[in-house]
């Protein structure tokens, strides 16, 4: 085993500060793009598969900690061995990660504070002392420049074809690991207590979690580095959570979005100058996030907006409608009457252009005539107007006789739930009432759709 | 301790002061690690305001960086508004973003931007008595001095100013938002001091050090202290102590001076973690054990009958304890004469007897009629009425 | 089947960090009877059925199922935890959770089939929600969570089931349904033992009651156990909770003729 990534941590000369490193002119099909490209997607695969469980345990910010807290296990491992020889550094780190775990839970464990201040202080203790040791190191008279940069934002450019096949072996081991595990770490990060009552052994499994979390952290470290590890465990998990309902997709989708942000990351860097990978990597993945969280199907922000939209505009139109009804109803007239503009436009507080919208969407349908200067309703939209109506009563009997509220109360709550109910609901309601006649108010409640009450039905009895 | 010496640690205590006064209000509303987040995420902001004044002008660094850490706050509750994503998922993908944005902007402009990465995230606070601050010929003295004391001072009074409205937002933001506190607002004031603070203290300390000032000093005066004015002198003195014994600490080692004072911090924390007088392990365990003493006394009790007696082997069948307790918890109660030994075996004596059966009227925690040792903060249960 | 007792209870002292939780509880559940355990806030109600299942370990004092330890009869015993007690935005469909259920029969590196599937659906028939087999969990509602944690259980195919609260905030038709469900089960031999608040409901709902507060109170039938004095001595001078209870008790007594003149004792 051959990490050179570790041993270049101490030995900062050997291949220069992150940023030149990075630096390509053009884009070349080279020995180091090939490692960097299998590298990033790699870990962006593994990351993000893991990262669904990080993320549905509520631990997102553990990969942070962890990331951090392996600094000074690298240094104490060099001060012991004294070699840089990469094995026992990147064993040095993998302890580190370990007891920054296990100082987290100890901490909450023991005492009133939350995992959430647990994770700070390891985080930050850890690589105070990462950062000491590092210095203390370096002034030893075997000691080199700093290469805490690379700690900080890793350096891909410098992966080596061990270092990668390393990455292929722990990232596989991994994925066979949750396969193997699949329902059982399912069912844990549901419902631990559930899984402890059919004899999971529920400890051991998040042990086995956390040694997991802890080792691609430690080899994610010398692509993306410290800082922005936590976005390659959390970013594609949280963007996979918004196209999938399933844990199975999930897992898959984080994948695809993790690994296909490593590998345009590395090529994004390759072919333009001066662009550090691990940032580019974790940018696109922001931005499938976004993406996702904008546009992802039924969870999409745009969706359940456009969908409130909608609603709200068919609100607005069968508001309309009842009001045309209720115009004729008030004045004794048939509903079918014109009904002047003026007193549609003082009803609801809209602007005038929004009820003629709504106008105008209604006689699209075929259910207003607009005039000049006023409207009506057609035989179907007379129809349509009385099933509102209808709901609406019906729906205040029901308030003030089963909930026994004031007959005064009942009508803001009503205009509500008329745009809700559905015709078996109505059916339903009316049963229960024992088919009403009256409102509340002592108003007459419209008989169904297609049986007009108004006397001089327009054009005949509508079926 | 030598001039420069002095300025090193004066300046370490005063970003330990100003973290601690902000950092006690994040930990008590648990969001230590949006401080965290804010102090990746106002590197952009620090590069943008390079790039736009072309220089390291303090107030356009400062403007930038704190309209980042509330860009940053934004986001984060952004995200966990939608109800798309869980709290600490929120945090978890907003300061990576805008951290990797800000780097991209230095590897981009590099040449442009005349600021040493290295230095931004873990600091050099050894070269604060160097950068003098002049007027005209004038040597006013440190310029880290007087940032780091313009960000205390500044600190220092919002939190005095605002002290009732921080603390009441904090514990109840409900009550809060019903007397009209407007906790919104005060969030964003907190995350914007917490903003200038890290920002302020960038330079000389690091932003990985700023993160431990704010999380780690105000974290063990927590465990020390349940009043919040106490909290703050804490938190406030155990920064200050981290910093000075931390240089100290890094002295003797000839070792960062930063990496010290956060590695002196969680010393600190350690040993209140340990030793605190309530809260601390040590503390905890004695109670624990004494508590424990107390159960299988009063379970002892419980098990033996009214009249006549039980075996020794029968009780050790029964509790499956530790060798040696049995016959320990035994004689404590035949000190007390409670119990007392018969043929091959224990009973309960006359007494023993009165207690259990006045005990036995009322269902309460301790059957036997005594409150818990320790206080009415041990349990989360109710203390119970006396019998 | 054994004439046993379906679950038994001996000596059991439960603590969390030494305070105690549960005091010396000696109980017997006998089969095939819906038994209710009644209780104030933090009388460790939760805890004893975790005990039962092994979940926390006594102090003192064990757990016998049928005979034998929960390790050895863990497939005779469901249990349906608190609903508030999981994240119902979980990436998963209703069967899905049902499913779980047969996790533990299926064992390690198995996974759940076409048959396992056919399984969960015919549980999810049972309460009343197979149409709701494919919906994402977080669309349903409170109740209806519920009946998929109780189909879940009823997947396991045990001999007793052991709920905590299936009757905290459900609407009322879950409420009946759950009932009929709880019904149905005794009519075939299975005991449930539930957590349950709602004292005006004890008498309709149980024939079989555990009054606990922190010490096991008094266990019976209802008929005998669910008295005045014994609610006295489980709520203590807690007086409005005692009221609620002497309600519940005048409701109870309303209801059932048998129960007419045991509140005076």
């Amino acid at each position: 085993m051959d990490l050179s990534f570790f041993a270049s941590l101490l030995d900062g000369s050997l291949f220069g500060s992150f940023l030149g490193a990075s630096s390509f002119g053009g884009i070349e099909w080279s020995f180091t793009l090939r490692n960097v490209l299998l590298g990033t997607t790699l870990l962006g695969v593994v990351g993000g598969v893991l990262g669904c469980f990080t993320l549905l345990r509520r631990e997102s910010l553990l990969g942070d900690a962890l990331a951090h807290a392996a600094l000074p296990g690298v240094c104490i491992a060099y001060l012991i061995t004294g070699a840089k020889s990469s094995g026992p550094l990147f064993l040095g780190a993998l302890v580190a990660g370990v007891v920054g775990a296990l100082t987290i839970l100890v901490v909450v464990r023991w005492s009133k504070l939350v995992t959430d201040a647990a994770i700070g202080i390891v985080l930050s203790v850890f690589f105070g002392l990462g950062i000491m040791l590092l210095t203390y190191i370096q002034k030893l008279p075997l000691g080199n420049q700093s290469g805490l940069d690379k700690y900080l934002f890793g350096q891909a450019a410098t992966l080596m074809p061990q270092d990668v096949q390393l990455m292929a072996l722990l990232g596989a081991a991994v994925l066979v690991l949750l396969a193997l595990f699949f329902k059982e770490l399912k069912l844990l990060t549901f419902d631990r207590e559930y899984a402890a009552s059919l004899g999971m052994p529920v400890l051991r499994l998040e042990v086995l979690m956390t040694l997991l979390l802890v080792a691609v952290v430690v080899v994610g470290l010398s692509t993306v580095g410290a800082v922005l590890m936590v976005a390659t465990l959390v970013t594609p998990a949280a963007a996979a959570r918004q196209w999938t309902d399933r844990l199975g997709w999930m897992l898959v989708l984080a994948a695809l979005i993790g690994g296909g942000s490593g590998m345009v990351g590395a090529l994004a860097s390759a072919s333009v100058d001066r662009l550090p990978t691990g940032p580019v990597v974790v940018l696109v993945a922001s931005a499938l996030l976004t993406l996702s969280i904008t546009l992802a199907p039924r969870r999409g922000l745009l969706w359940s907006r456009l969908r409130y939209l909608r609603m709200v505009r068919r609100i607005r139109r069968e508001n309309l409608l009842k009001d045309l009804w209720n115009f004729g109803e008030r004045r004794g007239d048939e509903p079918g009457q014109r009904v002047p503009w003026t007193y549609v436009m003082g009803l609801r507080g809209l602007t005038g252009g929004r009820v003629e919208a709504t106008a105008r969407a209604l006689e699209q349908e075929g259910l207003v005539r607009r005039g000049e200067r006023d409207l009506r309703l057609t035989t179907s939209g007379i129809a349509a107007a009385q099933a509102m109506v209808r709901k609406h009563r019906l729906w205040e009997v029901y308030l003030t006789r089963k909930l026994e509220l004031a007959e005064d109360h009942v009508h803001r709550d009503a205009d509500v739930m008329e745009h809700a109910l559905t015709p078996a609901a109505v059916a339903q309601l009316e049963e229960v009432l024992g088919y009403p006649t009256l409102d509340p108010h002592g108003r007459p409640i419209p008989p169904a759709r297609g049986e007009l009450v108004s006397t001089a039905p327009i054009s005949g009895g509508a079926a | 301790m030598s001039a420069s010496a002095l300025v090193i640690v004066a300046v370490g205590s005063l970003v330990a002061a100003s973290c601690a006064l902000v950092g006690s209000f994040l930990v008590l509303r648990k969001m230590a690690l949006l401080g965290d987040a804010i102090s990746h995420a106002v590197l952009p902001g620090i590069v943008i305001a390079f790039l736009i004044s072309g220089g390291r002008s303090t107030v356009s660094m400062m403007i930038g960086a704190t309209a980042l850490g509330v860009l940053t706050v934004f986001l984060v509750e952004l995200s966990y508004r939608t109800r798309r994503l869980k709290e600490d998922a929120s945090i978890g993908v907003v300061f990576p973003a805008l951290f990797a944005l800000g780097v991209l902007l230095i590897s981009r402009y590099a040449s442009a931007v005349d600021l040493d990465l290295d230095c931004v995230l873990y600091g050099e606070i050894a070269y604060a008595p160097l950068d003098v601050l002049t007027w005209g010929d004038l040597s006013l003295g440190p310029r880290a001095l007087w940032l780091t004391g313009f960000v205390f001072l500044l600190n220092l009074s919002l939190v005095t100013l605002f002290y009732k409205e921080l603390k009441i937002t904090t514990f109840d933001t409900q009550l809060a938002a019903t007397l009209g506190f407007a906790p919104t607002l005060v969030h964003y004031l907190l995350m914007s001091l917490v903003s200038v603070t890290v920002v302020g203290s960038f330079e000389s300390v690091g932003a990985i050090l700023v993160v431990a000032m704010l999380v780690v000093p105000p974290s063990a005066a927590y465990l020390l202290t349940q009043r919040l004015s106490t909290l703050l002198f804490l938190a406030v003195g155990l920064g200050v102590a981290s910093a000075l014994f931390g240089y100290l600490l890094a002295r003797t080692l000839d070792a960062s001076i930063a990496g010290g004072m956060a590695v002196m911090s969680g010393l600190i924390f350690l040993a209140c973690f340990c030793f605190a007088p309530r809260h601390g392990l040590l503390a905890r365990w004695l109670r624990h054990r004494r508590l424990g003493r107390r159960l299988a006394e009063q379970l002892l009790m419980l098990h033996l009958p009214k009249a006549g007696e039980l075996g020794w082997e029968l009780l050790d069948q029964r509790f499956r304890w530790a060798p040696g307790r049995l016959r320990a918890i035994a004689r404590r109660l035949q000190e007390r004469g409670w119990v007392e030994p018969g043929e091959a075996g224990l009973r309960l004596t006359a007494e023993g007897v009165r207690r259990l059966e006045a005990a036995g009227q009322q269902p309460l925690r301790h059957p036997l009629g005594e409150a818990p040792l320790g206080d009415s903060t041990a349990g989360a249960g109710p203390a119970p009425a006396s019998p | 089947m054994s004439g046993g007792p379906a679950v038994e209870v001996h000596d059991l002292t439960v603590a969390y960090h030494t305070e105690p939780v549960l005091w010396d509880v000696d109980l017997e559940i006998p089969e095939g009877r819906l038994v209710a355990i009644v209780g104030p806030n933090g009388a460790g109600k939760s805890t004893l059925l975790k005990a039962i299942l092994d979940i926390v370990s006594p102090v003192t004092g064990w757990v016998k199922i049928f005979g034998e330890a929960y390790a050895q009869r863990r497939s005779w015993v469901g249990y349906v935890p608190q609903r508030e007690s999981v994240d119902w935005d979980f990436p998963t469909s209703a069967l899905d959770v049902v499913t779980m259920g047969l996790y533990g029969r299926l064992g390690w590196l198995r996974r759940p089939g076409r048959r396992e599937k056919e399984l969960a659906l015919e549980s999810l028939e049972k309460v009343g929600m197979e149409a709701f087999a494919n919906r994402q969990i977080s669309e349903l509602s409170g109740g209806q969570q519920q009946r998929v944690f109780l189909a879940r259980a009823l997947a396991q195919d045990a001999r007793i089931y052991l709920m905590d609260e299936p009757f905290a905030g459900v609407d009322a038709a879950t409420e009946a349904a759950i009932l009929t469900l709880l019904q149905e089960l005794r009519a075939t031999g299975r005991t449930v033992v539930a957590v349950h608040h709602d004292l005006q409901t004890v008498a309709e709902y149980f024939d079989h009651v555990v009054l606990l507060n922190l010490r096991l109170v008094a266990a019976g039938s209802v008929e005998s156990t669910f008295t005045t004095e014994n609610l006295q001595r489980t709520y203590g001078g807690r007086l409005t909770v005692l009221t609620q209870a002497a309600e519940a008790l005048l409701g109870a007594q309303a209801e059932r003729p048998d129960l007419q003149g045991s509140g005076q004792g």
